[in-house]
């Protein structure tokens, strides 16, 4: 079982939450011309990296927000989580 | 190499069994090889037996980061099918079938291929439509489908929930009699046994480091036993995909998950048939030594760790226990957890790349057991000759890029959805 602490409402289990996948894709900005190939980015090619993972998470049976979480995918240790406004510090 | 008989048996046993074969090799790498498979998985054996057979490239090296059978290829639940709707799929997956059917003779090996049906089972009337459509794409394409009505299903499997009051009730089901299992273990033994005796080298506990590209061209890896020259490398390595493409500067519509399967006790026999409940994700067999195999749903995050949590595991067992009351009394004898190289579509993908002579097998997730003869049949076509073969054109790279996704059931990464 993971616990997450979710910055608005403190720990709580894995249960709670629903997965979004990578935290570090940005969506490309509205009306700018972009490739394809930065639309194929953005869509479905991922990193997918071994190790410390930024990823985002919605606490879907508690404040509904979403969160950005720093986990370990070997570990699955986690080690900080942020609210969605704040930046990522890589 | 000794052929296995009942006459090499009966042989072998006036001699206590001490003067069998090595099944394999223990060879130290050469420096340089017509072809470098990564990935001793069943896709990477299966691929480097089919370029020795098919293509009479023997100057191979399978190169494996730990043991022949420790990964996928000895974690999955050992079903094989071709019940797929889509084209691209259904032939595929088809041709693997008559592999498969073929496979003990041809390896000499008995793999266990036990073809003994499998059952999707479906819960309203729009899902039996759904599952008629899919029988007759099935049919057009020579793969047999039945369809079958709620009294049907309860003549095959009265162990199911055939109540009144349930929450998901039984209407029916489509049956592919011609798919089943077989022991996963020989499937990758056989494999490496007879790429082994056509010159192949299996060389274990070799781990790749990186890459050696120049000028948008493949020409070697580097690994923890030495450099290995070679003009032509695949990459078969399933759940490792994504951290080789980053040595390589790729980025795949690829993301690496964890999926969980568990056997019961044994118990004596009493489903004949690979059963899946069609209300959520969960599939069940029995094994030959009795025990109830089975699997569903991934956990749902990226992971590498090869072992599960318990919240999958008892959702996907209490979506178990609503199809099969019954297995509410079994104990669980193991779980365990394998990494999945979840592509986007939920659609492999086996291909050329960018980089000239690298080649790319990956994207099988919940699917990649049954593919093993098809997947490395037409990988080590795709390789020999430099072009995808009919059977794999639409398990291209590009497709994200262009749009000609396969979705067949849009289980890709995002389980959610499904």
């Amino acid at each position: 079982m993971l616990y997450i602490k979710c910055p608005h409402c403190g720990m709580r289990s894995q249960n709670e939450f629903s997965y979004g996948g990578d935290a570090t894709i940005k969506r490309p900005e509205l009306g700018k011309e972009i490739s394809d190939q930065d639309w194929d980015n953005f869509v479905y090619n991922r990193k997918s990296l071994r190790g410390k993972h930024w990823e985002l998470w919605q606490h879907i049976s508690g404040c509904r927000q979403w969160i950005k979480v720093e986990r370990d995918t070997a570990t699955h240790e986690i080690f900080k989580t942020l609210k969605a406004n704040e930046e990522i510090s890589l | 190499m000794q052929k296995y008989s009942f006459f090499s048996l009966v042989k072998n046993a006036l001699s206590n069994h001490e003067n069998w074969d090595l099944a394999w090799k223990d060879p130290t790498p050469k420096k340089e090889y017509e072809v470098v498979i990564i990935g001793g998985g069943g896709h990477g054996l299966a691929t480097a037996y089919y370029l020795a057979k098919e293509h009479n490239i023997t100057n191979v090296a399978i190169i494996e980061k730990g043991w022949i059978g420790g990964g996928n290829v000895g974690r999955n639940t050992t079903i094989i099918r071709s019940n797929y709707m889509h084209d691209d799929n259904g032939l595929f997956s088809e041709f693997g079938m008559d592999l498969w059917r073929r496979m003990s003779q041809d390896l000499n090996y008995n793999v266990m291929f036990s073809p003994r049906g499998i059952i999707n089972l479906a819960h309203s009337d729009a899902q039996m439509n759904t599952y008629a459509r899919r029988g007759n794409s099935m049919r057009l394409n020579g793969i047999d489908a039945v369809l079958l009505n709620r009294e049907e299903v309860k003549e095959i499997i009265p162990m199911a929930d055939f109540s009144e009051n349930v929450r998901f009730p039984i209407y029916g089901g489509l049956m592919q009699p011609s798919a089943g299992t077989a022991r996963h273990d020989a499937v990758a033994w056989g494999y490496a046994r007879q790429a082994d005796d056509m010159g192949v080298d299996i060389i274990q506990n070799c781990e790749v480091i990186g890459f050696d590209v120049s000028a948008g061209k493949i020409n070697g890896v580097r690994t923890s036993r030495g450099d290995i020259k070679a003009k032509k490398i695949g990459l078969c390595v399933a759940g490792s995909t994504n951290i080789l493409a980053e040595k390589l500067n790729m980025t795949l519509p690829i993301e690496t998950h964890l999926l969980q399967a568990c056997v019961s006790e044994p118990v004596k026999p009493v489903l004949d048939k690979v059963v899946t409940f069609g209300a959520g994700h969960f599939y069940i067999s029995q094994s030959d030594k009795g025990e109830m195999v089975m699997g569903g749903d991934l956990d749902g995050y990226n992971s590498y760790a090869q072992r599960g949590n318990l919240p999958t595991l008892q959702h996907v067992l209490t979506e178990g226990i609503a199809m099969m009351p019954f297995l509410s009394k079994l104990k669980m004898l193991r779980t365990w957890g394998g990494i999945m190289d979840m592509s986007m579509d939920g659609s492999p993908i086996i291909d050329k790349t960018h980089i000239e002579g690298l080649y790319l097998n990956c994207g099988w997730c919940y699917g990649g057991f049954k593919a093993t003869p098809a997947s490395g049949w037409t990988f080590a076509h795709t390789i020999a000759q430099d072009r995808v073969h009919e059977l794999n054109s639409g398990y291209s790279l590009n497709r994200f890029n262009t749009g000609h996704l396969l979705d067949e059931k849009g289980l890709g990464t995002k389980t959610w959805i499904s």
